[in-house]
């Protein structure tokens, strides 16, 4: 087929916006694959994948521009180079010439600024958050790609100085109300929260709010501070942080379960911490670990919420965790709808703590599931494109998001696996997460909804019924309108829970 | 209560937040949005991308 490229020398720009560069292209008629990246060797290996391969492009340097197009002519391949300024122009990322090229710069700007937020390519993401540390700033620092030697001499390091490092690849946090990176608008308040799953966190906050109580501060950790490598050194910087804070009354840590010495070390904290705290580790066995006076464990997200508001004295509504006369209509309405081979539920998520979360949940209920993020690697899939059985699928995991968008940020990836679902005889449910919050999707369902409506479709055709299962994290403060959000849902024929955790104990109810 | 109140952590927490954002414009628009000091740094690989370069030079430094 067709190809070509272009390299601009010296003109860089940053991924999210390169994405949407390359979706404009995507959009053009005949174009059949494009890429739109810098030239580093990570995206020159990806670019040599799809066979664009040239001299010129091995010499690229990361701070040059590579646009490849494959097109069904090459009059639209050049086409489409030959107006690459249009693109670009069209992209919106207008780099200020005023604005500083360097954190050096940056500080020079703003010498009072006490947190350095870093979302450049991970090769570089040490260096700069040393920097910063350097300096006396604290850092959230959403590169991924950061070894974990180096997150391990970050982490020392700012423990010496008292400062801390949220992340590698930290994707949330809420610092007194403000949020940082993908975060929801919560209100204010006492519950605290320390994360190393970014989805988890916006999950846990935007129940807390929608619950009408408040989150004084959510900290993201990172996914590997609790493993024995880095033994939890932020999430005790954490701790001490919010035991400290006037505003926090109680804290809740939501991670994947600590390493085992890790957890020992948590345990003798807690012992000694002059607030509640609630632990909820997602993909322990329901009942793990060693309570305390003042710790206890959360199974799932919402027992987490249900749990920090009792410890504020409150009384939440766990009567929710019931399915209305409403919802159970629905069981035996859909599984009648049913031909007799429609038996399995497909996970698509945009959410990695949901894929988890959700794959907890069957667990519990005796439902083996498969995932290409596996509780245990035993039930691991063999090919992550191949469902097999029940399966739930993390499409946010790196196989799928390098050099593409993160489905939070864009459907595109999800849209596919979808339809992809609805041709196989055997779906009866489709399980989806919607989250919305800053810096996501402004239209998460809206891009999903027509694969969605045709994906009911392709079942219709074949003498069945697909259900819908959906959940939406989120609340009425975001800069998506909720409501709206709900509705296109039901419009499209969906169960809507707001919460991941009720979504898939409703498909549990469904299979039973 | 362990953490002296003046630890940089918890000044942090207490706000402001006054932030310099290295890398993803979308990050500072969003910080910005909720009415948080911010200096956008339009983040460029130092030594043009040459890592063995930038190991010379801040060795050099």
């Amino acid at each position: 087929m067709p190809s070509g490229f272009v390299i601009r020398k010296n003109q860089y720009y940053d991924s999210v916006f390169l994405m949407g560069i390359s979706k404009r292209i995507a959009d053009v008629p005949g174009v059949q694959r494009n890429a739109v990246l810098m030239g580093s060797e990570t995206n020159k290996r990806l670019l040599a994948d799809i066979d664009i391969c040239d001299p010129q492009i091995d010499a690229a340097q990361p701070n040059d521009l590579v646009v490849a197009v494959i097109a069904e002519t090459q009059q639209i391949v050049n086409d489409v180079l030959r107006r690459l300024d249009e693109f670009l122009l069209g992209g919106v990322q207008v780099a200020s010439t005023s604005n500083p090229h360097s954190f050096e710069e940056g500080l020079a700007q703003k010498s009072n600024a006490n947190l350095a937020v870093i979302s450049v390519p991970g090769e570089y993401a040490a260096r700069e958050a040393r920097k910063a540390l350097e300096a006396g700033l604290n850092v959230f620092l959403f590169s991924d790609n950061v070894s974990i030697d180096e997150e391990l001499d970050l982490k020392q390091f700012a423990a010496e100085k008292k400062l801390l490092v949220m992340g590698p690849d930290c994707g949330t946090s809420l610092i007194g109300g403000i949020g940082i990176g993908f975060a929801n608008v919560v209100r204010k308040g006492s519950i605290g929260a320390i994360g190393a799953a970014g989805t988890g966190l916006q999950e846990f906050t935007s129940q807390v709010h929608n619950a009408g109580f408040g989150i004084s501060h959510a900290i993201g950790t990172g996914g590997h501070d609790l493993s024995d490598q880095i033994g939890g050194l932020t999430t005790l910087a954490a701790l001490e942080a919010l035991e400290a804070d006037p505003a926090t009354r109680v804290i809740t840590i939501i991670s994947k379960p600590p390493g085992t010495k890790t957890l020992a070390r948590l345990i003798e904290r807690f012992k000694t911490c002059t607030k509640p705290i609630i632990g909820c580790f997602l993909g322990a066995p329901a009942k793990p670990h060693e309570t305390g006076a003042n710790f206890q464990c959360a199974p799932t997200i919402d027992e987490a919420v249900w749990l920090a508001i009792r410890a504020l004295g409150g009384e939440p509504d766990s009567n929710k965790a019931d399915f209305s006369t409403e919802e159970r209509q629905w069981i035996g309405r859909e599984k009648a709808s049913w031909s007799p081979e429609q038996k399995y539920v497909r996970g698509i998520f945009a959410g990695g703590t949901f894929c988890y979360q959700s794959q907890q949940i069957f667990r519990d209920a005796g439902i083996l599931v498969y995932s290409n993020a596996p509780l245990e690697a035993k039930n691991k899939l063999r090919d992550s494109d191949q469902s097999l059985e029940h399966t739930f699928v993390d499409m946010g995991s790196d196989e799928y998001t390098l050099g593409k968008p993160h489905p939070m940020i864009d459907g595109t990836l999800r849209k596919q696996r979808i339809l992809t679902e609805s041709r196989d005889p055997q779906i009866a449910i489709l399980l989806l997460d919607f989250i919305l919050g800053y810096n996501a999707s402004m239209d998460p369902v809206g891009e999903l909804f027509d694969a969605i409506l045709e994906a009911r479709q392709n079942v219709k055709k074949r003498g069945g019924n697909l259900t819908v299962v959906a959940s939406v994290c989120g609340t009425d403060g975001d800069p998506q309108d909720l409501n709206l959000q709900i509705k296109l849902l039901k419009e499209a024929g969906a169960i809507v829970f707001r919460s991941n955790a009720k979504a898939a104990s409703f498909c549990c109810e469904l299979l039973k | 209560m362990r953490q002296p109140m003046e630890s940089k952590i918890n000044e942090l927490l207490q706000g402001p937040i006054i932030v310099i954002n290295l890398g993803l414009q979308k990050f500072a628009e969003s910080l910005e949005a909720q009415k948080v000091e911010v200096v956008q740094v339009d983040w460029v690989p130092p030594a043009g991308g040459d890592k063995e370069m930038l190991d010379l030079l801040e060795r050099l430094l």
